[in-house]
C-alpha cells in the first residue's frame, strides 16, 4: 500500500500557520505549543491562535513540555516557559552558550545543556551543576527517580543530580547524539552520528545494543506506551525495535512501518495503542497500526513542508504536527 | 531543495589577522548578512548580528579510518543554524590559530545533513609575513593552515623588507603552489577574492587555476610537506585509474591533505574532474573537452612525507 491509496484522515486536520519552523511542540491540556526557528511560540486552541515572544530575536533550538508547561531553549542561551495562557519567562540564562538540549520529569524537575555543563534543576529549586568532558547533547530523565542520562562524546553518562556520588559512564566510542530511557528503565538507547542507535541493558548486565543500517541520523525516537517498542526515524520508513524481551532487540529484525520514496524525519506513538504516527521529510505523515501495518494518510507530501514536530495529546484524541516552511496543524481523530 | 548555503573557513596562525579579515568582511558594504562561527566566545570583538561560539570538538567517526574526523560543534551549529534559514546569506567559520582544518573541511563532506544544506565554499589562511617562516618551523598547524589553503592572504607585508616578502612567499609556494596568494597590509583585499570562490565545486577547479595546466611537472620542496604534480601525456585509462586513485588515498590518506585532479579517459568527450581531503574524494565527468584542445591528465597532491617515485610511477601505469 502507497500513501496515494491510503484512507484519508486529511479532512480531520485543522491548520494552523505557525509562520516559521517549527523546532518542537508540546501539549499543554487541549492548547498546543509550537516553538519556532525565529524565537516565537504559537499557541493553537479551538482553530485561533496567539504568538508569544519566547525568545525576542533569537531562535527556539528545542522545546518540551509536561502537559502543563512548554520549556524552550534558545541560542539566545535561555530557558524560558511559556504557559497555554500566554505568559512566558525567563527559567534559566547561560551566558553566550546555545541551550539545545532539554529534559523535563514528571515531578517537575528540568535539566538543560549548554555547552559541556549540564544543569538540574529539582521540583523545589535546587539547582546542580555537572561538566562533563564534551558538549552535551541529548538529555533525558529517568522514567522514575531524580535521575538524568546525558548523552555526549563516546557515550552517556547517567548522573543523580542531588547524590554526591560519581556519576556512572556508559562508554561507547563515537559522537551521541539524542538520548532515550525505555519505560520500564531497563534501557538507555542513543542515536549516533554513524547513522546506527547504540542501546545500554542496565539490568542485569550492563550489555550492548547495536541497531545499525540507517542511511542518514536517526533524531526521532518514540516508545510504544507500553515500553515493547521503540519507533525510530532515519530511514524511508519506520524502522520500529522489538523490546518486549529482557535481551532487548539483539538478534531480532525490526519491523519497518510505512515504507515510502522519502525517508522519516519524526515518529510518535500513540499513547495508548500500537498506532504509530510517521512524519516524513517530503511533508507526508501517515498513521500505521503496527499490528497489521494498515495505513492512514493524515497529510499528503507537501514540497518544503518536510515535518519537523509531532506530538499526540495526552488521550491520544489529537496528533498535532509542524513544519520546516512554518506550516503546522492538528488531526482530531473522528 | 532551496541553495546550499556557501560556508568560508577562515584559518591561520595566531596574530596573522584573521578577526582583521573577519571584521572587514563584514562591515564591507555588500548588503550580505553572515552567520559568524567563532571559537572562544566573546573573547573578541567582531560587529555582527549572528555570532555562534564554537568548541572546536574533534570527532572521530567510528568507522574504523583514522583520519576521518569531523567538528562534532560545527555538525550541531548548522544544524540549529538552518532553522533559522533567511537570517543570513553564508557562513563563515574562524577557526582557532591551532587548529587543522581538516576535520571542519571534511565535515561538509562525512556529514549528510550539513552537506545538505551546506557547502564549503573555500578554505582561507591568513599567514604573518613577519613570522610565517618561523611558525612552519616550530608549528605543523601552521603548515597544514598553509598545505590545505585554497586562498592565502599574506598579510603585515609592510613589516617585512621586499626580499624577505619574496623568501617566505617562496616558502608558501613550495608547500603549497595551487592556492591563489594576495599580499596585504590590515588584510586589504576586495571581498571577492576571499568569499564565494566555489573552490571544492568540482566544475570550477579548471577556472579557478589557469596555471594549472601549464604548470609542468616542476615541484617544490619543503622539509616534510611537498606538493607533487603528475602528467600523463594523453589518456588514462579508468580500470587502472579508478583503483589506483581509490587505493592511494586509502593507503596515503592520513598523509594526503589535498589531492586534484583532470583527466582524460578514452571515449569520454568530458573531463572527469577530482578532487579530496586526505581519504575523501569527490569525481564526476564534469565539461567537455574543447574541439581541438588536447586531452592529457593531470594529478596533484599536497601532503607530508609522499613517496613521489611510487606516485608518478603510479599515476604513469595508468596511461592508454
Amino acid at each position: 500500500m502507497t500513501a496515494g491509496t491510503a484512507p484519508s484522515l486529511t479532512q480531520n486536520i485543522v491548520p494552523v500557520a505557525a509562520g516559521a519552523h517549527v523546532t518542537a511542540l508540546g501539549w499543554l491540556k487541549d492548547t498546543v505549543a509550537f516553538g519556532l526557528g525565529d524565537g516565537g511560540v504559537v499557541l493553537a486552541r479551538e482553530g485561533e491562535t496567539h504568538r508569544v515572544e519566547a525568545h525576542p530575536d533569537a531562535g527556539v533550538l528545542v522545546g518540551l513540555s509536561d502537559g502543563e508547561r512548554f520549556l524552550t531553549g534558545g541560542d539566545d542561551g535561555r530557558v524560558a516557559v511559556t504557559g497555554a495562557d500566554g505568559s512566558t519567562k525567563t527559567l534559566a540564562e547561560t551566558k553566550g552558550a546555545w541551550i539545545d538540549s532539554l529534559a523535563l520529569s514528571g515531578n517537575g524537575a528540568f535539566a538543560y545543556g549548554a555547552g559541556k555543563r549540564v544543569v538540574a534543576r529539582d521540583d523545589r529549586g535546587r539547582e546542580k551543576i555537572l561538566d562533563v568532558l564534551t558538549t552535551a547533547r541529548g538529555l533525558a530523565f529517568a522514567p522514575k527517580g531524580y535521575r538524568l542520562a546525558i548523552a555526549h562524546y563516546n557515550g552517556v553518562t547517567l548522573w543523580f543530580p542531588n547524590v554526591e556520588a560519581k556519576p556512572e559512564g556508559l562508554k561507547w566510542k563515537g559522537s551521541h547524539l539524542d538520548v532515550t530511557w525505555s519505560p520500564d528503565a531497563r534501557f538507555v538507547v542513543t542515536s549516533m552520528q554513524e547513522n546506527a542507535l547504540h542501546g545500554w541493558r542496565l539490568v542485569p548486565d550492563k550489555g550492548h545494543m547495536r541497531m545499525s543500517g540507517y542511511p542518514s541520523k536517526t533524531r526521532s525516537l518514540s516508545w510504544s506506551h507500553d515500553g515493547k517498542w521503540l519507533a525510530t526515524s532515519g530511514a524511508e520508513a519506520a524502522i520500529v525495535w522489538p523490546f518486549e524481551s529482557k535481551e532487548g532487540p539483539m538478534g531480532k529484525a525490526p519491523r519497518e512501518c510505512g515504507v515510502r520514496p522519502a525517508k522519516v524525519s519524526r515518529v510518535a506513538f500513540h499513547p495508548n495503542a500500537y498506532v504509530l504516527a510517521v512524519g516524513y521529510e517530503d511533508g507526508c505523515i501517515l498513521l500505521i497500526r503496527l499490528a497489521d501495518a494498515s495505513e492512514l494518510l493524515v497529510r499528503p507530501a507537501t514540497k518544503e513542508s518536510g515535518i519537523t514536530a509531532m506530538a499526540w495529546d495526552k488521550a491520544g484524541r489529537h496528533l498535532a504536527f509542524g513544519c520546516e516552511d512554518g506550516r503546522a496543524g492538528i488531526l482530531a481523530l473522528p | 531543495m532551496t541553495d546550499k548555503i556557501p560556508v568560508t573557513v577562515l584559518t591561520g596562525y595566531l596574530g596573522a589577522g584573521k578577526t582583521t579579515l573577519l571584521n572587514r568582511i563584514l562591515t564591507e558594504q555588500h548588503g550580505k548578512k553572515y552567520a559568524v562561527i567563532v571559537n572562544e566566545f566573546g573573547e573578541i570583538g567582531i560587529d555582527n548580528e549572528l555570532v555562534v561560539g564554537a568548541d572546536e570538538e574533534v570527532f572521530e567517526m567510528n568507522n574504523g579510518c583514522i583520519c576521518c574526523t569531523v567538528r562534532g560543534d560545527l555538525i550541531r551549529i548548522l544544524d540549529g543554524l538552518m532553522k533559522r534559514k533567511g537570517k543570513f546569506d553564508a557562513i563563515i567559520v574562524e577557526t582557532t590559530g591551532l587548529a587543522d582544518p581538516a576535520p571542519v573541511a571534511q565535515t561538509f563532506f562525512m556529514d549528510q545533513d550539513v552537506s545538505d544544506t551546506a557547502r564549503l565554499d573555500a578554505v582561507v589562511t591568513v599567514a604573518d609575513a613577519k613570522w610565517l617562516s618561523d611558525r612552519l618551523k616550530d608549528a605543523p598547524e601552521a603548515k597544514n593552515q598553509i598545505a590545505f589553503a585554497d586562498v592565502i592572504i599574506l598579510n603585515k607585508t609592510d613589516l617585512v623588507t621586499p626580499e624577505e616578502l619574496d623568501a617566505v612567499e617562496a616558502r608558501i609556494r613550495a608547500i603549497n603552489p595551487y592556492a591563489k596568494l594576495h599580499r596585504t597590509q590590515n588584510c586589504a583585499i576586495p571581498i571577492a577574492e576571499v568569499l564565494d570562490r566555489k573552490a571544492f565545486d568540482l566544475d570550477r577547479i579548471i577556472e579557478l587555476e589557469p596555471d594549472f595546466l601549464e604548470e609542468g611537472h616542476h615541484h617544490h620542496h619543503d622539509e616534510d610537506m611537498q606538493s607533487i604534480s603528475v602528467r600523463v601525456d594523453g589518456e588514462v585509462d579508468p580500470e587502472k585509474f579508478m583503483p589506483w586513485i581509490s587505493n592511494l588515498t586509502q593507503v596515503e590518506g592520513p598523509n594526503i591533505l589535498r589531492c586534484k585532479g583532470i583527466v582524460a579517459f578514452p571515449n569520454e568527450p568530458k573531463r572527469f574532474v577530482f578532487q579530496g581531503v586526505h581519504m575523501i574524494l569527490d569525481g564526476d565527468v564534469q565539461g567537455d573537452w574543447k574541439p581541438g584542445e588536447k586531452r592529457d591528465s593531470k594529478v596533484v597532491f599536497i601532503g607530508r612525507d609522499l613517496n613521489e617515485k611510487a606516485i608518478t610511477e603510479g599515476f604513469l601505469a595508468c596511461a592508454v
